[in-house]
């Protein structure tokens, strides 16, 4: 071992080997030099996206900046944050090991937890929301998701987990209960339950406006639903516990269900069968959603999300190696019109704040602090792995939102707007969506037609006009990239398919396991009220369970019903209010942790979360605002509404989008609830701020304050921190190793025995 | 002895796949929750002793009742 003078091993227990390494040891040159190599080729990589305005940016630059920054960031602003806030203590217990019961606490390889958490924390969201935010350009979207990700989304998931890992695992609504008092709290968990509401109702929305009119899709992705049943009926009769063995069973059969939907939408009855409109389309999930709420696990939600998992690993890799291999040309321009005037066909709004409203995951995402509180913190060994679980985690899937939005910015830039500006601009049909799309003004050939009917006939569907939601056009640019190299032109289709596929799969994952979060969430708010409600408590009382997730399938049904009808287009008046939820539950977030580090006296250091917190403030207040008060009827809700309610007052009975007074009366109604909505969210985040800025002049002018942090236990076992195991921790585990073989019956047994 | 020295390396380069699909399925397991069941058996024999342990069957029976009463999310 190098300069063992420099290494530190710390024991609990004489008679045990030491639990912790304390390593001061400077870098080797060798490493010096590696990574300044890595920063110089990021630096090099930064420039090329940034300056270069050549005919083709290569997207092979944007992984390398990527890839550098991520580096960088987490050899050396993550160990910022780790030495000054979260300042781990290995010898300290986790609640893993003090808790340990083998089933929700038990300790966990770091490894085997990194990807148990990524699969937790990476589903849809970092794929739709760059793909709609590449309507800006590719700059502003790699900016934010790069820069965010780095300083803002990783750490708040690195700090959350802190959080909940010192606390026993407690959730985020508990957490904010016990920091911020019983004001905040309150707001904090209607804050969860409505923002969860409406998350869950835009990604069902996403998933309709990708298999409406669309047969094969149709097909495919309702054979998940029977894959899953086998696979549970398996699982739970015929191999229990064979879980790898099940999921690639699951997987062959996707695939050849992907494959089959080919042949179906070729034939006469399967277009008759699996074409469904949107408000069809609309009413099964919502009773999918029912469903899979009030079954048992076993039988539909756990295979799903085993499937959900092996797709998720599999088909980023496969992107990744993709863009690697194809390296596409950029055809987005840096920084579209679009960003600063505001009247963009995907979403509407200006650079600031609407980037930032739409790339959430990926950048920063408030519900990753629900995933981050709970499960990854009772299955951790040691505090300084919680760098590479929370911070590492994240990362990863900023890296996913990168591989996201440089797929989109390579598709042509007449076809991008023609998947993604709303029927009510494109007519819905080939040769208006292509006039409309040359009128925009976006330079390079114009686009016919024929050709736009062309590339549809290319992936297998009827047509790819105004298919919003992002998940076509993902899977649209997906299917260009990977049929580059694989299988070529012939493959198209089966790409494009997969990639609906897996979205679907992931959506309808977070759909199902939403709904049941939300149901509970419910019940036990309906149990606390006490008298006849206590009744809500028990989770065995069927009545009660099929009660909450009626109301809770209602509120996001109608919010997804309210969105396919829409005459705006649902994506265009939704997908906002989706990213200043997912925003607004980061502000709790962050506002939390910022409340805990100034507590416990680390006030020089509450800058680390306070600037993102500040930033997301500052984003999702301005959005918020213009959502509200904004008198362009485009982006202000109300603003909308009043525009809408004058003209149906002065007995018109068509007016903009709107082609009947039904229609008319649907804009009128949306509106409200989308501008009630807006008002509801940014109350309840300011409600947060404020209990937490009133924690923070009581707990500056006490000079600190008691944190609910749970006391010290001795741990008595060892694991190594990062990915990769030092030649310390090496010595150290080896000691381990002898200490066993000398001593069998000295076994661990954890401190609760 | 190049034959030797081949073979050698044939072994050695049978022993790294075999290692390489260890510690892929090793990972892929642990992280779809398969080796769950081996750990919690583990940890009865270590901490209860006495305690009976429950099939594999029994024991997934059981799991999935607690999830179905606690359930976790997942993300967007």
């Amino acid at each position: 071992m190098r300069s063992p003078e420099l290494v530190q091993k710390v024991r609990n227990d004489p008679g045990l080997p030491p639990v912790a390494i304390i390593d001061r040891r400077p870098m080797t040159p060798g490493k010096k030099i590696l990574f300044a190599a890595i920063g110089l080729v990021a630096a090099i990589a930064w420039a090329l996206v940034a300056f270069f305005r050549g005919e083709d940016v290569n997207a092979a630059y944007f992984v390398l900046a990527a890839v550098g920054t991520y580096v960088i960031a987490y050899r050396f602003y993550a160990r910022l944050v780790e030495y000054k806030v979260v300042r781990p203590d290995d010898t300290r217990a986790t609640p893993a090991e003090r808790y340990e019961n083998g089933r929700d606490f038990a300790p966990t390889d770091r490894r085997v937890l990194f990807g148990h958490h990524f699969a937790a924390i990476a589903g849809a969201g970092p794929l739709v929301g760059p793909v709609l935010a590449a309507q800006m350009g590719y700059l502003p979207g790699t900016l934010w998701i790069i820069i965010g990700g780095v300083l803002a989304g990783a750490v708040q998931d690195y700090l959350v987990l802190w959080l909940s890992t010192r606390r026993r695992g407690r959730s985020l609504g508990q957490m904010i209960r016990d920091e911020l008092g019983s004001v905040g709290g309150a707001a904090g968990l209607i804050g969860v339950f409505v923002i969860m509401i409406i998350i869950i109702a835009v990604l069902a929305l996403v998933v309709v406006n990708a298999l409406a009119e669309s047969p094969w899709g149709v097909f495919s992705v309702g054979c998940t639903i029977p894959i899953a049943l086998f696979m549970g009926v398996y699982l739970r009769f015929l191999r229990p516990g064979r879980v790898a063995e099940v999921s690639l069973i699951g997987v062959v059969l996707l695939v050849l269900a992907i494959v089959a939907g080919g042949w179906v939408a070729s034939t006469s009855w399967g277009v008759e069968w699996f074409t469904l409109d949107k408000v069809t389309l609309a009413w099964l999930i919502t009773g999918y959603g029912f469903l899979a709420s009030v079954l048992p696990v076993w039988l539909l939600l756990a295979p799903r999300d085993y499937l959900s998992t092996f797709m998720k690993v599999g088909t980023i890799v496969l992107l990744a190696v993709g863009v690697i291999v194809a390296q596409p040309a950029v055809q987005a321009p840096a920084v579209s019109s679009f960003a600063t005037a505001g009247n963009g066909p995907a979403f509407a709004g200006t650079l600031f704040p609407f980037l930032f409203i739409t790339i959430a995951c990926g950048a920063l995402s408030g519900f990753h602090a629900l995933i981050s509180s709970g499960t990854s913190p009772k299955l951790v060994e040691k505090e300084s792995q919680l760098r590479l679980i929370g911070y590492g985690g994240m990362l990863t899937e900023s890296f996913v939102a990168i591989m996201a939005l440089v797929t989109a910015v390579s598709i042509d830039q007449h076809l991008y707007f023609a998947l993604n500006a709303p029927a009510a601009l494109t007519g819905g049909e080939a040769g208006t969506a292509a006039d409309y799309v040359n009128g925009l003004g976006l330079g390079g050939t114009p686009v016919t037609g024929a050709d736009i009917q062309g590339a549809a006939d290319g992936v297998g569907e009827e047509s790819i006009v105004s298919r919003t939601g992002g998940a076509p056009t993902l899977a649209f640019g997906m299917a260009q990239i990977l049929g580059s190299f694989l299988g070529g032109a012939g493959m198209t289709a089966f790409w494009y398919h997969f990639a609906i596929m897996f979205e679907a799969l992931f959506i309808l994952t977070t759909v199902d396991a939403g709904t049941r979060v939300a149901r509970f969430m419910l019940s036990d708010t309906l149990g606390n009220l006490g008298g006849p409600l206590a009744k809500f408590r028990d989770p065995s009382w069927r009545v009660g369970a099929w009660i909450c997730s009626i109301v809770v399938c209602g509120l996001w049904g109608a919010i997804l019903l309210m969105g396919v009808t829409d005459p705006l287009g649902g994506i265009n008046t939704l997908f906002p209010l989706f990213g200043i939820a997912n925003q607004l539950l980061a502000a709790m977030a962050l506002a939390l942790v910022t409340t805990v580090l100034i507590k416990k006296g680390l006030l020089r250091w509450a800058w680390i979360p306070g600037v993102p917190l500040v930033w997301d403030l500052a984003v999702t207040m301005t959005a918020s605002f213009q959502k509200i008060f904004s008198d362009v009827p485009a982006i202000g809700y109300w603003a909308n509404h009043n525009v809408f309610r004058e003209a149906r007052a002065a007995g018109e009975t068509s007016f903009g989008t709107a082609t009947t007074p039904e229609a008319m009366d649907a804009v009128i109604r949306n509106t409200f609830v989308q501008g009630t909505l807006s008002i509801v969210f940014a109350a309840l985040v300011l409600v947060v701020a404020l209990s937490a800025v009133w924690v923070w002049i009581k707990a500056i002018r006490a000079g600190g304050l008691p944190t609910t942090e749970e006391p010290d236990s001795p741990s008595a076992l060892f694991a190594p921190s990062g990915l990769v195991t030092t030649d310390a921790e090496k010595e150290v585990a080896a000691e381990w190793k002898a200490y066993y073989s000398d001593n069998p019956d000295a076994v661990r047994t954890g401190a609760h025995a | 002895m190049g034959a030797g020295a081949g073979a050698a390396a044939g072994v050695s380069r049978l022993g790294g796949a075999a290692r390489a699909w260890g510690a892929l399925t090793w990972y892929v397991k642990g992280v779809l929750g398969e080796s769950d069941y081996q750990r919690y058996v583990e940890h009865l024999r270590r901490a209860h002793p006495g305690d009976p342990v429950p099939t594999v069957g029994d024991y997934w029976r059981e799991r999935y009742a607690e999830q179905d009463v606690n359930p976790g999310a997942r993300c967007c």
